[in-house]
């Protein structure tokens, strides 16, 4: 036993010597941490296709590895510094949680490159990343107003962080440009993930007498429910059209693929800074799907906005922004609320009928 | 359609995998044995479900795949446990890192894909009635199945002479020995019954729950599952309550939030398991009875002298 | 047929072999799953376990991922021998953690001194102690199930951590996500070696192991618990009270997995956030079983575990395959553990059997 055990020992040491020095081509090794599994169909899933089709553009002049499923505890680091190790010299550091460990990383390797999504600290070598997805729920919150009926929206939010809070004032900042009168109900389910739960909360909305479903959170379950229920709703991260042929009027893509590009590319040719990405509908990191479901004055009101957008006319935090308490939000951007009181929202707009869960 | 039908309608949906994987672990475990694997049964049986369903446009192949790959899990179970008598626990929890991989391996293909769920029964007149029709004659094959699961273990563990020696086995494996009863082969069926059901659970989540299937969709459900059994006492009838209960609350906390009560939405989220903890002291108080209900040889390895 | 047969005495070639017999069973299984997938199957076994073991940076990380599992570990076997069934040390972890943390939010930026560290660990502890009291409780008390309820106080738990560090305790200057404030340096738990991840918990870790021997091997309680576990009645005759005993072991456990969580989040992860564990509590399960709910043997199947979790890793990186192929095949390599181990108290008969016999034993008596 000990001998086989030695030998097959022996023959793995010579191979691996002998790959290693086969594979030590001069490639850009580039790694990815998600935070769920690559075939979530949501959040992950689109920073997977950004990995492909960096891997279609640059063809064999990189190299891509990913770590899925790493937990943004006490795991994160080692996953991000494992990378690091190995010669991958730039790494996307893909969920808000992965911030700390990559700053602790990137202090440690000074010559790889980090970007971090939706994060907020940089360095030299660490850059931040995301989307304007709020832009997106702007014209969503007024295709809704045209579509709904009774005038209610259902919400099914995830975690109450930033990004969703300003996801859903958003929304209601649009559809109150339409009908000032709108209500919305927000169910929280705790979970990114819970195609289950998903579906129940979807239902318990329905059955409260919404007829639109908003979602931010990662499965199709509730488009499938607005499908099955005869009503209308929004896809999230990725086209759900396939989930939902009558129920979908648009869905907000996250489009990471061309950023994806576009960084590896300056990483080949010495030229990657570190800097704060934040990006809409203007250079396609936020995408809307195809406007289907509805009548053609509603498809053709959403293409304005999304033009307005698109060319800087319309912001959708235009101040005055007015709270739940109906005064004014205090406005540091000049015209506009600034991208640091977007990105750190915590409170409700005017309309919200709700409390926002932990204040 | 009114607001508590409806609700019952979503409670007997988010009820019946959690009943119907918890059924089959009841009898593995009345048998003696302890199979902490059926998370991982479940997420296999929603994978091989949902391939099965895919290939073929037919739901009923989903079922049956499901089904199977719940019994293969479990006969790799049954060959450990029984047959090289390995700790159960251990086996159980490895289990389900098993089924957790091997399922992400075969849905890897199916990501953004969907199949047509299970259709629901439709008699004419009957599921037209008012409030109850749609409750009682407009569910699908599965909800119905679950029942009848329940109601068949009962009938089976109690009025028959095999769910006798099913319960003598677990109850007093050395004794069931030697009286001559094949304990080990009696198990090995509850094992791959139990395997069948968690897989059939599984398989309900693709099939009829939400048509898709994603990594990791069951969210956990299989471990509330094996709760469940203990909240029941290890009591077909009591298994229905605390399955119903269970969904119960989960619905209702989703449309407490939904008409806007303020709560913490974390507080409403953890109502479910409060629940459960509460109505658990509440029976276990009057009946007054410390752990006496489990099958004393639970989880106990067993080698037969020859 | 195969049979299994109760060996006399247990066999030492056999205890020394069983670990071998599971590994190569593993090589002859990883070669086959990879000649099919493609891939070099010995390069593949390397790079699992080998590398991992070549390169201090690896071992450090094995040390760190092993010592919170060792140390909920040990605490589990207290309860699993004593036939107390704890499966919600993955709550009791967050408790914990969120109890320590709690001293840490209290103390940021004023100028408290070096006792901070340890009496976090030490409300860590408490605070594991207490919610793991609940379910040990309500089963001496009530007579409810304490599997059924620690585990579903784990959710609980996750929902507590959550609804503090999204409201109460969130960072004021963290853009108001999710997470208090980078811990002060008094509220950390120090690096034991410079430039590595290794802390103070590793040293814990290691005196837990020691103690718990100790306890187990050389003291009346420890003897009180081998006995209640192995029998019940005999133990009762003694005088030995079960609740009591109920009621300390997962105060135990609980203190452990609670310690375990403060250390985490004082050591590795810096600061109070959601998703500090990834399933350690129910990953130390399998660590308590398959170190046979000895303390040295958990000690070794922790940083065997871990082991495995560093070459799944690894295999991501180097050899390009998913997650969950790796996870198949730490499924795969516990099977051949646990089963080989199981060698050790019995041995395989083949016996030939006649229509007659088979006939038989189908029918009754064996």
């Amino acid at each position: 036993m000990r001998k086989i055990l030695i030998a097959a020992t022996t023959a793995a040491l010579t191979f691996a010597a002998g790959s290693l020095s086969a594979g030590a081509a001069e490639k850009l090794k580039i790694g990815l941490v998600y935070l769920g599994p690559v075939g979530d169909f949501g959040w992950t899933y689109q920073h997977e296709v950004g990995r492909r089709e960096m891997v279609k553009v640059l063809g064999d002049k990189i190299e891509t590895t990913y770590l899925e499923n790493v937990n943004e505890g006490p795991d994160s680091e080692r996953a991000i510094e494992q990378l690091a190790r190995t010669g991958h010299k730039l790494i996307f550091t893909t969920s808000f949680g992965y911030m700390d460990p990559t700053l602790k990383v990137a202090k440690k390797f000074p010559k790889t490159f980090f970007e971090h999504s939706t994060g907020f600290k940089r360095a030299e070598n660490v850059g931040t990343y995301s989307g304007r997805f709020y832009e997106g729920r702007y014209i969503q919150g007024q295709i809704a107003a045209k579509m709904s009926k009774k005038g209610v929206i259902g919400y099914i939010g995830s975690f109450p962080i930033p990004e969703v809070i300003s996801g859903i004032n958003a929304t209601m900042i649009g559809a109150q440009s339409i009908n000032p009168d709108i209500k919305v109900k927000i169910i929280w389910v705790n979970t990114w993930f819970d195609p289950g739960k998903e579906a129940d909360a979807a239902k318990a909305l329905v059955d409260q007498g919404v007829d639109i479903i908003m979602q931010h959170t990662d499965s199709p379950a509730a488009m499938q429910i607005a499908e099955s229920r005869g009503i209308y709703a929004f896809g999230q991260d990725s086209d759900m059209i396939k989930f939902g042929p009558k129920a979908q009027l648009t869905a907000i893509v996250n489009n990471w693929a061309p950023y994806y590009v576009q960084q590896a590319k300056l990483a080949m040719d010495g030229k990657w800074k570190s800097g704060d990405t934040w990006q809409g509908l203007k250079d396609k990191m936020v995408m809307m799907a195809p406007y289907t479901n509805m009548p053609d004055d509603v498809k053709k009101l959403a293409t304005e906005t999304e033009a307005a957008i698109t060319s800087g006319k319309l912001h959708v935090f235009k101040c005055p922004v007015v709270g739940q308490d109906g005064k004014p939000i205090e406005c540091k951007g000049g015209q506009n609320l600034d991208d640091g009181q977007i990105l750190s929202m915590n409170y409700y707009v005017k309309g919200v009928d709700d409390k926002v869960p932990g204040k | 359609m009114g607001l508590l039908e409806a609700i019952i309608l979503a409670v007997l949906a988010a009820s019946t995998p959690l009943l119907l994987a918890a059924a089959g672990e009841l009898v593995t475990e009345r048998a003696g044995v302890l199979n902490l694997g059926v998370e991982g049964m479940m997420i296999m049986g929603a994978a091989c479900g949902f391939a099965g369903a895919y290939f073929t446009g037919s739901t009923i192949v989903g079922a049956v795949c499901g089904i199977l790959a719940g019994v293969g899990m479990s006969a790799v179970f049954a060959w450990l446990t029984l047959g090289l008598a390995v700790n159960q626990v251990a086996a159980g929890l490895a289990l389900t890192i098993l089924g957790v991989g091997m399922s992400g391996l075969i849905g890897a293909g199916f990501v953004g894909e969907r199949i047509t769920a299970v259709p629901q029964l439709w008699l004419p007149v009957l599921t037209d009635l008012p409030f109850v029709g749609r409750i009682l004659f407009g569910q699908n094959a599965l909800v119905y199945g679950s029942i009848a699961l329940v109601i068949g273990i009962w009938y089976f563990l109690y009025r028959t002479r095999a769910g006798l020696v099913l319960r003598a086995v677990g109850d007093n494996h050395a004794s069931a020995h030697a009286l001559g009863y094949p304990v080990l082969t009696i198990r090995t069926f509850a094992v791959l019954f139990g395997g069948a059901c968690a897989g059939l659970g599984g398989a309900y989540l693709p099939l009829a729950y939400t048509p898709f299937f994603i990594s990791g969709m069951t969210a956990g459900r299989g471990w509330i599952a094996l709760a469940l059994v203990v909240f029941a006492s290890w009591m077909p009838g009591r298994l229905v309550a605390g399955a119903y209960l269970f969904g119960a609350v989960t619905i209702l906390q989703l449309h407490a939030q939904g008409a806007g009560f303020g709560i913490p939405s974390q507080l409403m989220t953890a109502l479910p398991y409060l629940a459960t903890i509460l109505v658990l002291i509440v029976i276990s108080r009057t009946r007054g009875t410390i752990g006496s209900a489990a099958p004393a040889s639970l989880g106990l390895v067993f080698v037969p002298d020859r | 047929m195969l049979v299994l047969e109760k060996r006399a005495e247990r066999s030492a070639l056999i205890a020394v072999a069983s670990p071998l017999i599971a590994i190569v069973l593993t090589l002859v299984t990883i070669a086959i799953l990879f000649a099919l997938l493609g891939k070099d199957p010995l390069f593949a076994l390397k790079v699992y376990f080998l590398d991992p073991l070549n390169d201090p940076y690896s071992l450090q990380e094995i040390t760190v991922k092993a010592t919170p599992l060792v140390l909920i570990g040990v605490g589990l076997s207290f309860c699993y021998l004593a036939n107390a069934w704890n499966i919600g040390a993955e709550g009791q972890f967050l408790i914990g953690a969120v109890c320590g943390s709690w001293l840490a939010v209290v103390t940021h930026g004023t100028e408290a001194g070096p006792w901070v560290m340890p009496a976090m660990l030490l409300f860590g502890a408490a605070g594991g102690a207490l919610y793991a009291l609940i379910p040990a409780l309500c089963r001496v008390k009530f007579g409810a199930s304490e599997i059924l309820v620690s585990l579903m106080l784990v959710y609980v738990a996750e929902l507590i951590l959550d609804y503090l560090v999204r409201g109460p305790w969130r960072d004021p200057k963290g853009m108001n996500f999710p997470t208090t404030a980078e811990f002060d340096s008094v509220a950390t738990v120090p690096i034991l070696i410079e430039g590595s991840r290794v802390h103070l918990g590793a040293l814990i870790a290691l005196i837990v192991v020691a103690g718990a021997w100790l306890l187990l091997s050389r003291t009346i309680k420890g003897f009180e618990i081998r006995l209640v576990g192995v029998a019940s009645k005999a133990a009762r005759f003694s005088g030995f009270s079960s609740d009591r005993l109920i009621l300390f072991t997962f105060a135990v456990s609980g203190a452990l997995a609670g310690m375990a969580g403060i250390i985490e989040v004082a050591g590795p992860v810096g600061h109070l956030q959601p998703g500090i564990s990834p399933g350690y509590g129910f990953t130390a399960i399998i660590v308590a079983f398959l170190g046979r709910l000895h303390p040295v043997g958990i000690l070794i199947a922790g940083l065997f575990l871990a082991l495995t979790f560093i070459g799944g890793e690894m295999a991501q990186i180097t050899l390009k395959v998913p997650l969950d192929l790796t996870k198949v095949f730490q499924g795969i390599l516990l099977f051949y553990v646990l089963a080989c181990d199981s060698l050790i108290a019995y041995r395989l008969r083949l016996i030939r059997t006649q229509r007659k016999v088979a006939h038989e034993v189908a029918n009754g008596p064996a």
